[in-house]
């Protein structure tokens, strides 16, 4: 049976989570399909036609999938994922909030946020904020998850030539759910889950202006800025920014924590970076203690020295 | 308006866990169990409602253990005017917490069902989004702000992105993200209180409901551990090493 990888997307471009999502489903065996649900979204499917390993593009075309409603997406889906073996979506917040809802509309048990595919039915999930990797073994029909996007290597983007194929998918008449607005924070900087590199900051830069300090740093390395919860908590920086347990788990090449003393819930969002730089004044901050390189010094003299510096 | 908020025992978030030497799973034996802090939040902003007026009725549920009691007596302590625990010790997944919350909502029909958005155990963050399949509801999972309308609830979201608004037909189904609200303490008098308020106990088989495992554990491990590097004296030494050594720069 094929596998199922429901795509993200903004309706014209695929979201990175999707193509490292494809590099897991890669990993099983069986074709692949991908489901581009969506309004005005025919370029995003026709991106995904050009991807490696992907056999069919599923194109289902409709205004009430405009604003990913779990409520008017999860029962089409769930009908459509009754013909495949796997169905495996990004572990981000659009991922999380539609695919537990199908599985239940499907009565199969999910695995969230999967590092690793053992097998078929066989998959490896972090579990008390990564202090423990559980394995664990699907037992239903469908086996559905989500993918951790730090943990796989995402699909090159060409030399794929899938057939695209228009699904007449229709949502419930009545949702009980009604689309207000979003903001979303605008940024030319790199998508902090995919970036290179990330500089993060903590509750020990103080104040929202002092984060510039770290954008002018992630700026001259090409890099995102991140943050720990008591930064976000204390109105440094939006929402968006937070690396940790329940926010944003990132592995960039190079992780610069500044003012991190680095709680575990921290730790779970970037402890499987390729190099770790921490910039602490308190030499006995465990964030130390995963680190590969530390500096103990005044951040506020040590962050504008290292821009200089990387010029 | 009812409020149904359902809550998890769960190993302190303070506690460094300690995976079992036979790979079957994480040492709770002697191990200090608290609220998941999610669950916290949401019985903090049930009760909000409560005190608002819009809310008539708090009601804490939770599935596990006996054990559990603690937790419904803590949710109480805050302001749940009671508690039911439906007592197993099976090995309970998200799937079967849905069915089982399913079950009570049938009983018990809430307006509202405010939960955490996710455990800090096994950090699936499923339940909500289940349960709302199961009923057919709206759901608003990871809320950062929730207010109530004429029959509707309005719920701003934290998504990747930034945030995003929706607007619910009760009943409805919502999961907190931390920055909700910051739960009160309890006081000593409402611990106090909490401790005579009623509390329900039943079973799974009360509720007709099959909480057998779907998910098989095969093993749990300790993650790879990070070695601590090297300090470096400067920031010029810093960026030699960024740039010769690791050469990430």
């Amino acid at each position: 049976m094929p596998i199922l990888v429901v795509a993200e997307h903004d309706a014209t471009q695929l979201k990175q989570a999707t193509l490292t999502t494809l590099g897991a489903a890669a990993k099983l065996d069986g074709p692949v399909h991908v489901l581009v649900m969506g309004s005005g979204c025919r370029t995003a499917a026709e991106a995904a036609a050009k991807l490696p390993g992907v056999e069919t593009v599923l194109l289902a075309d409709a205004d009430a999938f405009a604003h990913d409603l779990a409520e008017a997406m999860a029962p089409p889906l769930a009908a459509l994922a009754k013909s495949y073996s796997h169905v495996l979506a990004p572990a981000s917040t659009f991922g999380k909030n539609l695919m537990p809802r199908v599985a239940a509309l499907l009565d199969v048990a999910m695995a969230s946020d999967i590092t690793d595919i053992e097998s078929a039915d066989t998959v490896v999930r972090p579990i008390y904020a990564g202090n423990a990797l559980a394995t664990v073994r699907l037992t239903d029909a469908v086996k559905m998850m989500t993918v951790r996007g730090t943990a796989f290597e995402p699909v090159a983007t060409e030399d794929g030539n899938a057939a695209v194929q228009d699904l007449a998918m229709a949502a419930p008449e009545d949702l009980r759910v009604r689309f207000i607005g979003r903001d979303v924070s605008v940024s030319e900087r790199p998508e902090l889950g995919s970036a290179r590199v990330v500089v993060a900051g903590g509750r020990g830069l103080q104040s929202a202006e002092n984060f510039k300090m770290l954008e002018a740093l992630a700026d001259k390395l090409g890099g995102a800025v991140g943050a720990t919860r008591a930064a976000v908590d204390a109105g440094f920086v939006p929402n968006d920014l937070q690396v940790g347990q329940t926010g944003k788990v990132v592995a960039p090449e190079l992780y610069i924590a500044v003012g991190i003393s680095g709680a575990i819930q921290h730790l779970a969002g970037m402890k499987d970076s390729k190099v770790i730089v921490a910039i602490n004044k308190d030499e006995e901050a465990p964030i130390f203690q995963v680190s590969d390189f530390g500096l103990v010094a005044d951040l506020f003299k040590a962050v504008p020295e290292l821009s200089a510096a990387v010029d | 308006m009812k409020v149904l908020v359902p809550v998890k025992r769960v190993i302190d978030y303070n506690v460094k866990i300690r995976v079992k030497p036979d790979g079957t799973g994480v040492e709770t034996h002697n191990v200090k169990m608290s609220m998941n802090p999610f669950d916290e939040i949401a019985v903090e902003e049930a009760v909000r409602l409560r005190e608002k007026k819009v809310a008539t009725e708090v009601v804490a549920v939770s599935l596990g253990l006996k054990a559990c009691q603690e937790t419904l007596r803590t949710a109480m302590a805050i302001g749940a005017d009671r508690g039911i625990l439906v007592e197993t010790d099976a090995d309970l997944q998200p799937l079967a917490v849905a069915k089982a919350l399913k079950a009570l909502v049938d009983r018990e029909e809430p307006g509202l069902v405010i939960m955490g958005k996710q455990a800090i155990d096994d950090d699936s963050n499923q339940t909500g989004q289940m349960l709302a399949a199961l009923l057919d509801w709206p759901q608003g999972t990871f809320a950062s702000k929730l207010e109530p309308g004429d029959g509707t609830i309005q719920v701003t979201r934290e998504i990747d992105g930034g945030l995003e608004t929706l607007e619910l037909t009760l009943p409805a189904v919502t999961t907190v993200d931390l920055r909700l609200n910051e739960p009160r303490y309890a006081t000593l008098p409402n611990i106090m209180k909490a401790k005579k308020k009623p509390l329900a106990v039943m079973t799974p088989a009360d509720l007709g409901v099959n909480v057998a495992p779907r998910l098989e554990t095969v093993t749990v491990v300790e993650p790879p551990q990070r070695q601590a590097g090297i300090k470096v004296d400067s920031v010029a030494a810093l960026v030699d090493k960024l740039k010769t050594e690791a050469r990430v720069i």
